[in-house]
């Protein structure tokens, strides 16, 4: 007998719909001649905008790169017996999660005008060295530790639930092997929390990226800023905003494919194998 | 704080001396002075109903619980704490993990870790704590593995074994370390009913080579065939030790005649 599967009238209907609308949305983009292409097109691939798109790219993977080591530091902190690291975690977290990126971002900017000169030492003691804010702490710094100091407070959090993910007797198997508490963690906790770390901290990335445009206020020269001076000086806002989306959108793609083989690559594991039958113990016995 | 040791438990011949030991969780008082000695070579099974502390004992015997008073020696060596001058120090992580390596775990949850081959599984820690060269490692996880009866499964991953083969990977793990003594948590309980005489097979094998095992379990066929002796557990204390034709014709207590009369 012949088999008709089930028709979906509806789903036909909607995706016209949409069609016919983002058609008409897209015509009026292109013939609109205040989008201006050819400034789109012009500007794309301009020295300045690449250079500020490298800096994006350098931005987004160093303070990431901060964000994740700090951020597990902390959660191991957060979660170790020690109270006082742990209260140094969760204060660290009450104040980074507590206070917006953009004022943090101000705040290192304008760290030299608060400690001018820095000095390393103990309180009241002998001095180890000091050296002048405002020649160290330029905006690539003060953008650094604001973007890398914030996201290390999200990952932390994002750590700690991978971690507790990890089922008690795991830890109890490692540690009745005799292995040592860094052992455990590195080989046997956190390999298996990573399945549950990665796919937020690949969102993370993802909207670090984004993020990374927050510094324009500090005016370092990443894609935003880069796209700003020039529309400041032509006043061509709208076409410039155009290319500086391109290239997040062109990176977030990226990324977003990567995410899926990174984590298709974590969850090897689960994908069961045939079983291949179970010779051994019947000629074994 | 434990009490100290006198002569009479320092004797060389006992894997496991256990006196007055206690434990609690909160106000719960699980352990209420337990005693025990294991012979090495012998196997003992400790049998009791359930929420009698039997597997609190058993983890206190790996510091994976820490005990409160009482005393507790393993391989002539106090589980945790160091006896220097009259008095008890606790141990650091790294003093209790070189005692627990000596110390072989199976749990009723099998517990491998999901994602290492199970060969990965056996070779971990001979590698990462005993510092064995992975050569050797492997060339000996292949003999357990064969013991076990499970050369095929080498590289699977856990996910992909049934519980019997899980748990016989587990015990393949656990004696890699090369312990001198077995600790076995109801590492049946969790099996489909066909798959429990896998499991007991290698267990019986093993008491046969002489290793010295402490095993928590329900199986009364296991108890009464491969043991040496029955501890009957409830309420926090050993009510009954004897040998297992001693404990299963002659309950000398109504408490196990009890607990005897419900799972025969
Ligand atoms: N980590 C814990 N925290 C609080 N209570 C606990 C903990 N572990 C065990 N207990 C309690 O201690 C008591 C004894 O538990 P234990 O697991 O030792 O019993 P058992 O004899 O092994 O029982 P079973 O046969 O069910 O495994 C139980 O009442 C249990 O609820
Ligand atoms: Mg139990």
């Amino acid at each position: 007998m012949e088999v008709v599967p089930l028709r979906y009238y509806g789903r036909w209907i909607t995706a016209l719909a949409l069609g016919v609308v983002l058609a008409g949305l897209l015509v009026s983009m292109i013939t609109n001649p205040r989008f201006k292409w050819d400034i789109v097109a012009h500007y794309l691939f301009d020295d300045s905008i690449i250079a500020g798109l490298m800096m994006t790219i350098w931005l987004t993977v160093a303070a990431m790169g901060i964000g994740i080591v700090l951020g597990t530091a902390v959660a191991l902190m957060r979660i170790s017996d020690n109270p006082v690291l742990s209260n140094i975690a969760g204060g660290y977290l009450w104040i980074f999660r507590g206070t917006p990126l953009l004022v943090q971002l101000i705040f290192w900017y304008n760290l030299s005008a608060l400690y001018p000169q820095i000095t390393i030492g103990f309180p009241f003691g002998p001095s180890l060295g000091s050296f002048d804010a405002n020649r160290y702490i330029t905006v690539y710094v003060a953008a650094l530790l604001g973007l890398g100091l914030n996201e290390g407070a999200y990952m932390s959090e994002i750590v700690r639930s991978g971690l507790n993910a990890v089922a008690t007797g795991q830890r109890e198997a490692a540690e009745a092997l005799g292995m040592s508490r860094f052992r455990v963690m590195a080989r046997i906790i956190l390999p298996q929390a990573m399945r549950v770390i990665i796919p937020p901290t690949g969102n993370q990335l993802i909207g670090m990226l984004k993020t990374t445009s927050l510094v324009s206020v500090i005016a370092l020269q990443e894609l935003l800023y880069s796209a700003q001076l020039i529309y400041t000086a032509n006043f061509q806002t709208i076409p410039l905003l155009i290319v500086a989306s391109a290239w997040y959108l062109v990176l977030t793609t990226l990324l977003s494919i990567g995410q899926y083989f990174v984590e298709r690559h974590f969850g090897r594991s689960d994908r069961r194998v045939a079983a291949a039958p179970d010779v051994a113990i019947e000629s074994g016995k | 704080m434990p009490a100290p040791a006198d002569s009479r438990d320092s004797l060389e011949s006992f894997a496991v001396v256990a006196r007055g030991v206690e434990k609690s969780f909160g106000s719960h008082k699980v352990l209420k002075g337990v005693d025990l000695r294991v012979e090495y070579g012998k196997v003992v099974c400790i049998l009791g109903p359930s929420g009698s502390g039997k597997s609190t004992f058993l983890r206190c015997m790996n510091h994976l619980e820490r005990i409160e008073a009482g005393f507790l020696r393993v391989g002539g060596q106090l589980v945790g704490y160091r006896q220097h001058a009259g008095k008890l120090y606790e141990m650091r992580h790294s003093e209790v993990a070189r005692q627990r390596a000596d110390i072989g775990m199976v749990f009723q949850s099998f517990n491998l870790f999901p994602h290492m081959t199970v060969l990965q599984n056996i070779i971990e820690a001979p590698i990462g704590v005993r510092g064995i060269p992975k050569r050797q490692a492997i060339e000996e996880a292949m003999t357990l593995l064969a013991k076990v009866g499970l050369t095929a499964k080498a590289d699977a991953y856990p996910r992909t074994l049934s519980g019997g083969q899980q748990q016989r990977v587990a015990i393949a793990r656990a004696l890699a370390m090369r312990p001198k003594l077995m600790l076995f948590d109801e590492p049946t309980s969790a099996l489909d009913p066909e798959l429990v005489g896998e499991v007991l097979a290698v267990m019986k094998g093993l008491a046969a080579e002489g290793m010295t095992m402490v095993v928590v379990t329900h199986e009364m066929g296991f108890a009464r065939d491969v043991g040496d002796s029955v501890v009957f557990m409830d309420g926090g204390v050993v009510v009954e030790q004897g040998t297992p034709s001693e404990f299963f014709n002659n309950p000398r207590t109504e408490r196990a005649r009890a607990f005897l009369g419900k799972v025969l």
